[in-house]
């Protein structure tokens, strides 16, 4: 199979909307006559459903927690990039372009990245319509604020809680079409295999959460919008319920998986306490706007502070390194976020960690407080400050935070067209579960700009095109791979419910979350890899005779679900396993050691790695097989990326 | 380790909606100060589990405050002993060794018990449902600085959209009632610009999902705003009678 990126012809400014003219159009009467349906109901599912439904379209949506507007989009603090140039900074749709494709360490595809940047400015339109209550000036207008990798402010924001609000503009949207009766939503329902039939994707197989019952639904399309598969690593910042298994199970049915390897570990994150802890929390990238990052010049000062010997406020202004201010003097604290989390990794690696478990830097507000006053830096972070605060017991207005990276983010996901389509005809994927826009590295603010690109923007626009090929003949769940999917699942199920070994299914969990970070995580080697893969086979087949599952299938049960959820997890890590050792170069978010400039900086190899990875599988005794697809860069130079 | 704690734990357990349901006991041993309140039950629930005992069901998603799938009435208050936070972001730290902690599910008619301490808040997504919306299409909005908002306006709308949609404030409440939430929301929408064309519709269809929930009326004791782990305002409510009234006694086009 030869990968088809679709990328329309002619001048980058002008692809997306000579492409819009050329796709075929669904007449407005036939529209009611189509199906679509729409799994995951965050940024990316919930603008989708709602855009489909005004235009006509039937959708059916579906979430596993019990209300749309809990996925986990809810919890993006920082905010989402515009090109509005509103502050006369110099912004314009070519410079979020170049910005997005250069943060990307060049492995993005350019007509998607300049597409994004040209509808972003809607986007903002679009949410203060809805009521959106956006960050104001004093004299009414949109306030912005800076974000990692740009140096222009072009990051619009609801205080911290820009993710919440942005959501719950598309909830309301697709509340409106719940209740004019265009979206039936499904909550509590969680996909667990897709429906490939004649070649097309015409449905799912989910299971009702509170009753058990595993159920099929027929489509003419089926949008995937599941959000990042992070918690293969355990720990993350992601929500607890974030799962691969919507794309998972789509891949092993025909849908290439696109750069599994790219992850991001963000520099900003509350560190690890004791082995009880059940996930990470992310302090917002914007508090790298006042705060600044330093450790301790020496690893001497470094230990007796871990002590207890001595206090931060013992600590000369003199004696602290303020590394990324010192490495990056036109960047300073906002490289990034794969250079800060390394600089804050190799400090700690040096022996000049703080915390008492010295994997922590500190992120410092003294200097800020002092310029801008304590009401202010409030007014900006308040909430985070309070977060911080509950969590460690330490307040932040009066002592450093410390911070560590933590997993964040995947760019990887199942590998799509301009269109958004799958290598399966029929199935879209959009947000963060495709592999789309972010190259090897995202930018802040730039997932929630992509989730509702791709849902206001792109989707009802090239779903269109498909379904007026395929012509609205009625759809039903009566071709016999809907009957097969269904017992596949059900076997599956009960396969869960005979496990009666002496492991917990977190137990195995953590296991693979420690073997993803150590040998997977932010610096990755041959060696490493190649151990790591021969572990999680280990794990897997263990995982498969003495995990423990309780209960039974016909009630809501943690177990079960949680069970289904980590037997992906163990399937994917050793894909992205494969996908890391594949690429020898370093680029992004991907380190791996064996390439790196003098200055110790991710060193890419273009002439032989300038392309995207899509995975096919080929069972589960064999090897997937990679297919490369090349990336053409025709409007941007690719230099070595310098933050400096 | 040192500064552990052992605690008891008196838990709701309830197989489904039918069963009557009842409290049970279990030991908490050996438990950290800086595990989060829901870290204490997924330790219990290991120990459950490997005992091969049915563990502890609640909801939970993001353990960041955030998403409002938490809930838990624990001794006797939403969320907790502590105020302005969410059941994740409560720290064992707020207890202490040798204590009895009673947990139970959100009490009220509207929110049935799925099973032990889930219940089901589908109410509330009907009542958004009714009329928590502005009603725009995608695309074709004209620039978002044409309209200029007063930072206290939006800062204040801002407040009333922080509502997470968990529920304590209606589990709070001596008569189960639902308006500090639904305030919250039609004063986010009520006083933005964006929100006026459909404000006096928006308060009547929504109050009116309300009250086909089953909700309990509101009777002003302002347990809500206390309970609430972001701090929404009483005066959302004030608002929103406000709006309730002026739309039952005028006529559309009088008030607009
Ligand atoms: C703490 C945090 C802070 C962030 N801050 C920012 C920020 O400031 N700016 C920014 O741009 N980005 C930020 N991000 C990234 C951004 O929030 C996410 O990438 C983005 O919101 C993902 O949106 P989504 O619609 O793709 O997926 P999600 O919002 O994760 O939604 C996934 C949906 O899929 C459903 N689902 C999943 N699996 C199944 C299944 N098997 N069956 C049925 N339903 C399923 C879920 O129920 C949910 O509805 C942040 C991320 C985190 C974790
Ligand atoms: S789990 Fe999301 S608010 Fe508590």
């Amino acid at each position: 199979m030869v990968l088809d990126s679709k990328i329309p012809e002619g001048p980058l400014a002008e692809k997306w909307s000579k492409h819009k003219f050329n796709l075929k159009l669904v007449n407005p009467a036939n529209k009611r006559k189509y199906t679509v349906i729409v799994v995951g109901t965050g940024l990316a599912g919930a603008s989708a459903a709602a855009s489909l439904a005004e235009l006509g379209y039937n959708v059916k949506a579906f979430c596993y927690q019990d209300s749309a507007r809990r996925a986990h989009s809810i919890a993006a603090q920082g905010g989402i990039n515009a090109a509005k140039n509103y502050r006369n900074d110099g912004d314009s749709v070519y410079r979020l372009f170049y910005d997005t494709v250069k943060g990307g360490d060049y492995r993005a595809r350019e007509a998607n990245v300049h597409r994004l940047a040209e509808v972003s400015v809607d986007i903002i339109d679009q949410c203060v319509a809805q009521g959106v209550p956006f960050a104001r000036e004093y004299g009414g207008l949109l306030d912005n604020r800076s974000f990692g990798g740009a140096q222009v402010s072009r990051t619009f924001y609801a205080r911290g809680q820009t993710g919440q609000q942005l959501l719950l503009g598309a909830y309301s949207a697709l509340n409106r079409q719940i209740h004019e009766g265009k979206v039936k939503m499904y909550n509590r329902h969680e996909m667990l295999d897709l429906v490939v039939a004649d070649g097309k994707a015409q449905g799912i197989v989910t299971r009702n959460l509170l009753t058990g019952e595993v159920e099929t639904f027929a489509g003419h399309a089926v949008l995937l919008c599941t959000g990042g598969y992070g918690n293969v690593f355990y720990l993350s910042t992601n929500a607890m319920g974030c799962n691969t298994t919507a794309i998972w199970r789509s891949y092993k049915k025909g849908a290439f998986f696109g750069n599994p390897c790219f992850t991001q570990i963000h520099p900003t994150c509350i560190p690890v306490t004791g082995d009880h802890q059940s996930k990470l929390t992310l302090m917002s990238e914007s508090l790298r706007n006042d705060g600044r990052v330093w450790v301790p010049k020496t690893r001497e000062m470094a230990e007796r502070l871990r002590k207890g010997e001595i206090k931060v406020s013992d600590i000369k202004e003199e004696d602290r390194d303020y590394f990324l201010e010192r490495k990056y003097p036109s960047f300073g604290n906002l490289v990034p976020r794969d250079v800060a989390s390394r600089n804050a990794k190799e400090a700690a690696d040096d022996g000049r960690g703080v915390g008492a478990s010295g994997k922590a830097v500190f992120l410092d507000f003294a200097e800020s407080i002092q310029r801008l006053g304590r009401a202010a830096v409030e007014a900006k972070y308040g909430n985070l400050f309070d977060m911080y605060y509950q969590i460690t017991d330490e307040n932040p207005y009066e002592m450093p935070m410390r911070i560590y990276p933590a997993v964040h983010y995947t760019m990887g996901g199942l590998w799509v067209d301009y269109n958004l389509m799958t290598t399966i005809p029929g199935l879209y994927c959009l947000g963060e579960a495709n592999f789309s826009d972010h190259g090897a590295n995202r930018l802040g603010a730039s997932a929630l700009m992509q989730g509702l690109a791709d849902g206001y923007f792109v989707i009802p626009y090239t779903v269109g095109d498909y379904l007026a090929t395929i012509g609205p003949k009625p759809v039903d769940n009566s071709h016999p791979a809907f009957a097969q999917a269904k017992k596949d699942t059900q076997d599956r199920i009960n396969k869960f419910l005979s496990m009666k070994g002496t492991k917990t299914v977190d137990e195995y969990h953590r296991d693979l979350g420690h073997i993803m970070w150590e040998y997977c995580g932010m610096a990755r080697n041959e060696a490493g890899l190649a151990k790591a893969k021969q572990m999680i086979r280990e794990l897997r087949e263990d995982f498969w005779k003495n995990a423990i599952v309780l209960g039974e299938n016909e009630e809501m049960n943690m177990s079960l679900e949680k069970a289904g959820r980590v037997a992906d997890f163990l399937e994917l890590a050793e894909l992205m396993v494969d996908d890391a050792r594949e690429r020898k170069e370093s680029c992004g978010g991907h380190f791996r050691e064996e390439s790196q400039t003098e200055e110790g900086e991710a060193k890419r190899d273009d002439e032989n790695f300038a392309y995207v990875s899509a995975w096919e599988y080929k069972g589960d005794d064999a090897a997937a097989e990679l297919h490369k697809e090349q990336l053409i860069f025709e409007n941007v130079k690719l230099t070595q990326r310098s933050y400096k | 380790m040192s500064g552990n704690m052992n605690l008891t734990l008196n838990v709701w357990r309830q197989k489904n909606v039918a069963d009557k349901g009842r409290f049970v006991t279990y030991k908490a041993d050996d438990i950290s100060p800086d595990m989060s309140f829901l870290e204490m039950l997924d330790v219990v629930n290991e120990r459950l589990v490997k005992k091969g005992e049915d563990p502890i069901h609640f909801d939970h998603d993001c353990r960041e405050g955030i998403c409002g799938m938490c809930s838990l009435y624990i001794n006797g208050r939403p969320h907790g002993p502590k105020r302005g936070i969410t059941t994740c972001q409560l720290h064992m730290r707020s207890f202490h060794d040798g204590e009895t902690i009673t947990i139970e599910p959100w009490r009220a008619e509207a929110f049935p018990v799925i099973k032990d301490l889930a219940t089901d808040r589908t109410a509330f997504d009907r009542i958004q449902e009714a009329g928590g919306f502005v009603s725009v299409n995608t695309g074709g909005i004209p620039d978002a600085n044409e309209i200029p908002i007063p930072k206290v306006i939006a800062d204040e709308a801002f407040n009333s959209a922080t509502c997470i949609q968990c529920g304590a404030c209606v589990a709070a409440c001596k008569n189960a009632s639902a308006a500090l939430f639904v305030s919250a929301k039609i004063s986010q929408l009520a006083l933005l610009p964006q929100g006026q064309p459909e404000r006096y519709r928006r308060v009547q269809a929504m109050v009116a999902q309300m009250d086909a929930e089953g909700f309990g009326s509101c009777t002003n004791t302002g347990a809500c705003e206390i309970e609430c782990p972001k701090g929404i305002s009483l005066t959302n409510i004030n608002r929103m009678r406000r709006d309730y009234f002026t739309a039952k006694f005028f006529k559309e086009e009088e008030i607009n």
